[in-house]
């Protein structure tokens, strides 16, 4: 399979780093102050109590959400505002907390749907469906089917995604985001809701995604062990405070996370 | 045309595998030998092509160390190449050893020692991670190959590589002329006579034996079977069971190679049904279970239809029974009959094989354990030509077949060709075949017991002659066969079997044998309950809830009462009615050790692991407590509890000759 289009940064450098951002929304404030980065071929997780200002944060990322303060600097480029678009055209991709296929298509649809940018011929050819339109299409295609094997959901292709179970949803909407190539991926809590054994074989795709496609991931989760076992390293919020930022191990340690989530005596 | 003259006596000569490979390339150079689903489209590679393919990877094999006598273990699911790690392996004179991709660490660690395997081919990270976690118990085990690179490229590969890249090292090797010299004079080499392969046996009972077949006598048997189903190298087949089972290695792999014809890998286990749809198998196998589960979802989804269509699968199934298997077999039918049939073959028969991928299905075949009458007939009455088999991995496969149109559903048909078949004293089967066993791998002492002096194989299974059609009937496993206190004749299998006839009922285990009375549990069938319950308005959320659920008890009781009017009518069996059953909370599963790896239930285990189950079914208790230990798919062990009721069944009147009966 074909490794998506390698960025100007070097593995290990700095892919997106977020300085001191805060959004509030009315006199609620999310984030507050808010400093991380995001290296390249890295699985960051973020993690936090409910109403910590993770899914926000991820919103802020990939520019749905604009921050009143603070700057975001992805690929080496500053900005304080972008629209969702930008950053899918950008590079970014993205799932959902809820799943947010189109559910009346098939799995390969949805999938072909997450191709949609990189295709180049106007609509016009695309509605012909004719010379180098089709030819593009075939292009995609192949694409596409490398995903769907590689998620192993051959049997669910022509299943329209309404029908399958959860877990399958989640793979599809996996493949969407895969299908853009994108160089951060951003995974709203993709193991909510899950069994274990689903959530077993979402975490191996995962891995699987970070090494087989070099894609460097950034994800939301409530399953301590799960983000304990894929991160290499997670950032901590709390009432939109950042806490903690390090390793598994480290932030295992630190006091501060222990305190935000079993509760501190006052 | 000399030449042909030649190559067909060449042809008659090919007495080992790698042999067969390269005459069909002659024979059939561009006809294609294998065909495999990948990434939405079917690839196809030619007999030549697959010569090429596997001449270079037997190579690369030879420079990594395979040689003569080795054990290869191949380990996954029906892909190209692992087929083709069979026919390298083979040309090296290495001896194949395949084991069930689902098997766990426990039982693959048991073959693999067993058997001193050297080298290994596997499917995917999920096999290497299987052998690297019992890799101490396999002290000879030098290296792994793999098919599917996904996510073992940090592993270390010191000793595991890609098979792409054992193949491509193979075809830079042969660019010189003394390495393709070598790999030729390896082929000629080869001797009939030499182990081809050794199957371990599923293991009904007990630890599994490897069974160990030779290349000419493999070819022999298959060269019988290929002329009596008149197959020939335009045939197609799919070949979706374990590659490790000796039905598949025959009727796919040997009859492949013999008869010349294509073999077609699914995409993935799961996309088997719509696989089977495009490629349209000539040759068809299907184990009984897979036909019930074929005609679980037909009728589920005949349920869920609309009032017409439903009306006209009610009439023209009907229709089928009365008059689609007499115009299968040739009998004389009522023009009515024919024109009915002639209509409902348009409207339903036809459409209908074309929705399961039956369409073009020349010859179907069934085995592996006894199938319900009513089921076969269903199939043969859509004009399926569905015949049974009996064979076992000793005889290389076939014992007996059904020949066309001599068609018994309650018999498997007479002796194969060239197989001798006797009864013994005590009514146990007993054959010679061309294709049968040398012996057990390391195994002498069980050898000796399964061989009689004079080379007939024990089967182990009860059977007699039926004297009306000459033909083979097997009743059951000849040691389970019981008898019920009263002196009743108790075949458990049979009952077993009536039970599961019931789309509702997925597995059956009947008790009887020295006990008062016939007592049964049962599994439901999570699809065809499940939706029997969303039509019924039951409510329930796990698999356990609904199998206690009263209201499936009550159906279940029906089906049970069914069976004992139809048991009740022949007189033989009518002791065998079921007084009491149980629905287990639990499906029996293979990973519990409860089912064989080719799904036949292992009734002494079960019996000993749900102990208290069959006491309180015996001893008049309406409920009894049960804890299991159960494994998990990645090995992990947890326990279930439950409280299971038992139902009391009213016993049919037995009729008349009662007494003749015991």
């Amino acid at each position: 399979m074909r490794a998506p289009d390698a960025s100007t940064v070097a593995v290990g450098d700095v892919l997106l780093s977020v300085e001191d951002v805060s959004l509030s929304f009315g006199g609620v404030k999310a984030i507050t102050g808010v400093s991380f980065d995001i290296r390249k071929g890295e699985i960051r997780a973020i993690i936090g109590p409910n109403g910590a200002g993770k899914t926000s944060m991820l919103n802020v990322i990939n520019g749905f959400y604009h921050p009143q303060k603070g700057r975001i600097t992805f690929r080496g480029k500053t900005r304080s505002k972008m629209r969702p678009f930008e950053a899918a055209y950008g590079g970014i991709a993205r799932t959902f907390q809820n799943v947010a296929l189109f559910r009346g298509m098939s799995a390969l649809d949805n999938i072909m749907a997450g191709r949609t940018l990189k295709m180049k011929q106007g609509f016009f050819w695309q509605l012909l469906r004719f010379g180098p339109a089709l030819r593009e299409e075939v292009e995609h295609r192949r694409h596409v089917e490398e995903i769907i094997d590689f998620l192993k959901i051959q049997d669910i292709r022509r299943v329209h995604v309404g029908r399958l179970p959860y877990g399958l949803q989640k793979r599809v909407e996996l493949g969407r985001a895969l299908a853009m190539e994108p160089d951060l991926l951003l995974l709203d809590e993709p193991m909510a809701g899950m069994n274990v054994e689903e959530k077993e074989d979402m975490s191996r795709f995962i891995l699987d995604v970070n090494e087989h496609f070099g894609t460097t991931i950034a994800l939301i989760e409530h399953d301590m062990g799960v983000v304990m076992d894929l991160s290499d390293r997670v950032v901590v919020l709390d009432h939109g405070i950042k806490i903690a930022d390090g390793t598994p191990d480290e932030v295992k340690a630190s006091q501060a996370v222990i305190d935000a989530y079993l509760g501190v005596a006052h | 045309m000399e030449t042909d003259a030649a190559l067909q006596d060449a042809a008659l000569q090919a007495d080992t595998f790698p042999r067969l490979l390269i005459r069909n390339a002659r024979l059939f150079g561009d006809r294609p030998a294998m065909r495999h689903k990948d990434l939405g489209i079917w690839q196809s590679w030619t007999w030549s092509e697959a010569l090429a393919e596997v001449r270079a990877y037997a190579l690369g094999l030879y420079r990594m160390g395979v040689r003569r006598g080795d054990t290869f273990a191949i380990v996954g699911g029906n892909r190209p190449r692992l087929y083709w790690s069979v026919l390298a392996a083979q040309m090296l004179g290495a001896i194949p050893v395949p084991v069930y991709a689902d098997a766990v660490a426990e039982e693959l660690a048991f073959v693999l020692a067993h058997a001193d395997v050297r080298f290994a081919a596997v499917e995917d990270q999920e096999q290497v991670d299987k052998i690297i976690s019992i890799k101490d118990r396999l002290p000879k085990l030098e290296h792994m190959v793999y098919d599917e690179p996904r996510g073992l490229r940090d592993y270390d590969h010191s000793r595991l590589t890609a098979i792409a890249d054992v193949v491509k090292d193979g075809n830079l090797a042969l660019a010189d002329p003394a390495m393709a010299a070598l790999i030729d004079g390896e082929i000629a080499a080869g001797k009939g006579s030499e182990p081809s392969i050794i199957l371990y046996t599923s293991g009904t009972t007990g630890a599994s034996k490897g069974v160990m077949l030779t290349n000419e006598r493999s070819i022999r048997a298959t060269r019988d079977t290929v002329a009596f189903d008149k197959l020939t190298e335009k045939d197609v087949a799919l070949a979706y069971l374990p590659l490790a089972w000796v039905g598949d290695h025959y009727l796919n792999y040997a009859q492949s190679l013999v008869a010349g014809f294509c073999m077609a890998c699914p995409e993935s286990p799961e996309t088997v049904a719509q696989d089977l749809r495009e490629i349209g198998p000539t040759f068809y196998f299907a184990p009984p279970r897979t036909l019930e589960q074929l005609l679980t979802r037909v009728t589920i989804r005949m349920e869920d239809a609309n009032r017409l269509n439903k009306w006209l699968y009610r009439t023209f199934i009907g229709v089928a029974r009365r008059y689609g298997e007499k115009i299968l077999n040739g009998e004389p039918v009522p023009l009515a009959g024919r024109l009915l049939y002639g209509l409902g073959r348009f409207v339903l028969y036809e459409p209908l094989k074309n929705v399961l991928g039956l369409s073009r299905v020349r010859v179907a075949y069934t085995a592996g354990e006894a199938i319900g009458p009513e089921l076969f007939t269903f199939y043969r009455s859509l004009g399926l030509n569905l015949k049974q088999l009996y064979g076992q991995t000793e005889a290389f496969l076939y014992v007996t077949a059904q020949p066309d149109g001599q068609i018994y559903p309650d018999t498997v048909g007479p002796a194969m060709t060239n197989v001798d078949i006797r009864i013994a004293d005590d009514g146990e089967v007993q054959f010679k075949s061309p294709g049968m066993f040398i012996e057990y791998f390391k195994d002498e002492v069980k050898t000796a017991e399964v061989l009689t002096p004079d080379g007939f194989v024990k089967t182990g299974d009860a059977g007699f002659f039926d004297e009306k059609t000459g033909h083979l009937k097997i009743i059951d496993r000849s040691k389970d066969v019981g008898k019920l206190n009263n002196g009743m004749l108790f075949p458990p299998k049979y009952v077993e079997n009536k039970l599961k006839f019931y789309p509702n009922i997925r597995e059956a285990v009947a008790y009887g044998d020295k006990h008062d009375y016939v007592a049964v549990m049962i599994n439901i069938d999570l699809t065809a309950v499940g939706n029997w319950a969303e039509r019924n308005n039951v409510v329930y959320a796990s698999y356990q809830e609904l199998a206690g659920h009263p209201l499936v008890y009550a159906m279940i009781a029906e089906h049970v009462a069914e069976v004992n009017r139809s048991l009740a009518a022949e007189s033989i069996m009518a002791g065998a009615q079921i007084k009491r059953f149980l629905i287990l909370h639990k499906e029996l599963d293979p990973d519990d050790g409860e089912l064989t790896r080719t799904q036949k239930v292992r009734r002494g285990f079960i019996a000993e692991r749900y102990e208290p189950l069959i006491r309180a079914l015996y001893d008049g208790s309406t409920e009894a407590d049960i804890s299991t230990q159960v494994t998990f798919e990645d090995g992990r062990k947890g326990v279930i509890s439950a409280r299971v009721k038992i139902r009391d069944m009213v016993l049919e009147p037995v009729q008349t000759a009662l007494g003749k009966a015991a």
